[in-house]
């Protein structure tokens, strides 16, 4: 819960964390190796000085280290657990359900676990998918489009096989697809991280929620354009929040430029913890104020209210949570001002 | 001849050596890649070849993009009247072996790939440019309208128009840059206009609030991925080595003193 100086009190619903293990006595290979050190590129290049992690801390933390990072330290009521598999790279897999199944088991109120797909698994994959959703009762999906499997290096949501999947998602009410825009490999005369093709499910799907991870980046530009296009494609803030910190210029544009084309209903906050902590990201966005020749050019204004929005509001309406049922579960419902 | 040939190779084509890299540009940053500090060695030897090692932001970093870079340094390169040879070479990525040999060998990208690529890179490569004509355009037509220039004096302005506007030194770069890329939009003889969209499509005074606003859209894109990219890339790298700074530094300096 964030209070603000005027003693209102913000519900945050983080929508994007990891409890990953990309330890070296996890990796399979180079690439697991590369991807941890990439994140932990992005985890000192942007985060303040006196919030980087060792790199042992990074690798892997525990479920109290997250916990108290999140709840207790930081100001997420709520957070979303997104898995990354990545069985080519590691082990145990990165960041799988099962593990973060631990997390949902040992913090039940605190978090709402999301399952994954991937289409190039087949009938095997749809199987699990049911019983993801059987067992854990799953309301969303994360999709990493850019995760190599055997000979593939990614895959696109348009693929005949990723179809069937949605069909089945939507038929399970798995309705918030979140779709991670990496680096797709294979063909590799195209644009590694086009857009497009969410462009196309969300037409096809339109009972099915489209929240794209990291706003379509490093494709901010095609991305705004599609999701002015479609009701049910939504923005994730991750990596681009953090700019708030080194580059706050530059987030001042793209937060502008989001509220402009999509709109402050269209936005989630998301820490992308363990890669940046909620904390001193929730700080500083509470703090900012859009630059007045930004402002006066989009015409754009990042309220209060908006702010709301983009911290609990939105993500509380796609995941079907009840704010004040929430607040006294976890036992926070008296610290709302009189 | 022999006298100077066992010579260090001189300033001068140093020099011209770092101009062409500077002339090879991200396709997605539209940035040159000296600015970047994506060069980390560029070396000419005794007989005339030009050693130029880089790197990337991450691992993972666009193999096309990555090639394309690595393939126009080595044009850029052998547009040198005395350069004989090129050694490009990209460390610590996914791809760099093939990356490496396929420039070593003079291939082209589907030569390089084979089967992992289904075409050439034609199409990507023109997205991207386009996406440098907007981000230059709405520059310029930014830097004209702070200058007080009319709205409807900027849509009806030719070619020729444009190529003889006085402008500041700021104004001139951002002309040029911009002018470097308006073949790609169609006719660009003196009397065509300064100012089409993507398209080939005529601007109106009416409509370039909005239109400016679309491609502002770009610009921050490029900006933002601008930012990321270098952020990415100092913490991976020693950014302090001579040659990833702008121009070119000590160790030309101390050679220039030795003469």
């Amino acid at each position: 819960m964030y209070r603000t100086k005027c003693g209102e009190d913000i519900f945050v619903i983080d929508g994007h964390v990891h409890y990953w293990d990309g330890s070296p006595a996890n990796h399979k290979n180079v690439h697991g190796k590369q991807f941890i050190d990439c994140f932990y590129a992005y985890h000192s290049g942007l985060s303040p000085k006196e919030e980087v992690w060792p790199k042992e801390k990074f690798e892997k933390y525990d479920a109290q280290t997250m916990h108290d990072d999140l709840f207790v330290q930081g100001y997420d009521d709520m957070a979303i657990l997104q898995p990354t598999y990545l069985g080519d790279f590691y082990k145990d897999g990165f960041n799988t359900t099962e593990r973060n199944a631990e997390l949902k088991a040992a913090y039940p109120d605190r978090f709402i676990l999301n399952g994954a797909f991937d289409p190039r698994d087949g009938t095997k994959g749809l199987e699990h998918l049911h019983e993801l959703s059987e067992k854990h009762k799953i309301k969303g999906v994360k999709l990493y489009t850019a995760e190599w499997k055997g000979e593939s290096k990614g895959y696109k949501l348009t693929d005949k096989e990723c179809y069937r999947f949605l069909e089945e998602a939507q038929k399970l009410g798995v309705k918030n697809i979140h779709v991670h825009k990496g680096p797709t490999i294979i063909p590799l005369n195209r644009d590694a991280f086009d857009v497009a093709d969410i462009d196309d499910v969300a037409t096809s799907f339109q009972g099915l929620n489209f929240i794209v991870e990291h706003c379509g980046l490093p494709r901010l530009d095609d991305f705004c354009w599609i999701a002015t296009q479609e009701t049910n494609v939504y923005g994730g803030l991750a990596v681009a929040i953090p700019f708030i910190h080194s580059r706050p210029g530059y987030f001042a544009h793209v937060i502008s430029e989001l509220m402009f084309w999509l709109g402050e209903d269209k936005l989630l906050f998301g820490s992308d913890y363990g890669i940046w902590t909620p904390k001193w990201i929730i700080d500083k966005f509470m703090a900012f104020e859009l630059p007045d020749d930004i402002a006066k050019e989009t015409g754009v204004s990042l309220s209060l209210t908006a702010k709301k929005k983009i911290l609990g509001l939105n993500a509380a309406r796609l995941y079907d949570i009840d704010i004040e049922a929430q607040k006294r579960k976890l036992g926070i419902a008296n610290k709302v001002a009189a | 001849m022999d006298a100077v040939k066992t010579e260090s190779p001189d300033l001068a084509r140093r020099r011209e050596v770092w101009a062409a890299l500077a002339s090879v540009v991200d396709p997605e940053l539209d940035e040159p890649v000296t600015d970047m500090g994506f060069i980390s060695r560029a070396d000419v030897d005794d007989e005339g070849c030009v050693h130029v090692d880089f790197r990337l932001p991450t691992y993972w970093c666009a193999a096309n993009f990555a090639f394309m870079m690595a393939d126009d340094m080595r044009s850029a390169l052998l547009a040198l009247p005395w350069v004989r040879g090129t050694s490009i070479v990209l460390g610590e990525h996914m791809y760099a072996d093939k990356i490496n040999r396929g420039v070593a060998e003079g291939w082209s990208f589907e030569e390089t790939f084979g089967e992992e690529a289904n075409g050439n890179l034609d199409g990507v490569r023109r997205t991207f440019l386009i996406k440098s004509y907007q981000r230059r355009q709405e520059a310029l037509i930014r830097h004209l309208l702070d200058m007080d220039m009319p709205a409807a004096d900027v849509v009806a302005m030719t070619l020729l128009d444009l190529r003889i506007l006085g402008l500041g030194p700021e104004g001139c770069e951002l002309r040029r840059r911009y002018l470097e890329r308006r073949g790609l939009t169609g006719l660009a003889s003196d009397d065509a206009p300064a100012f089409v969209s993507a398209a080939g499509d005529m601007l109106s005074e009416m409509q370039l609030p909005n239109y400016l606003g679309e491609l502002r859209r770009v610009r921050a894109n490029a900006e933002f991925n601008g930012a990321l990219c270098r952020g990415l890339l100092s913490v991976r790298f020693d950014m302090e080595t001579p040659l990833a700074r702008k121009c070119p530094g000590p160790r030309l300096a101390a050679h220039q003193s030795n003469q």
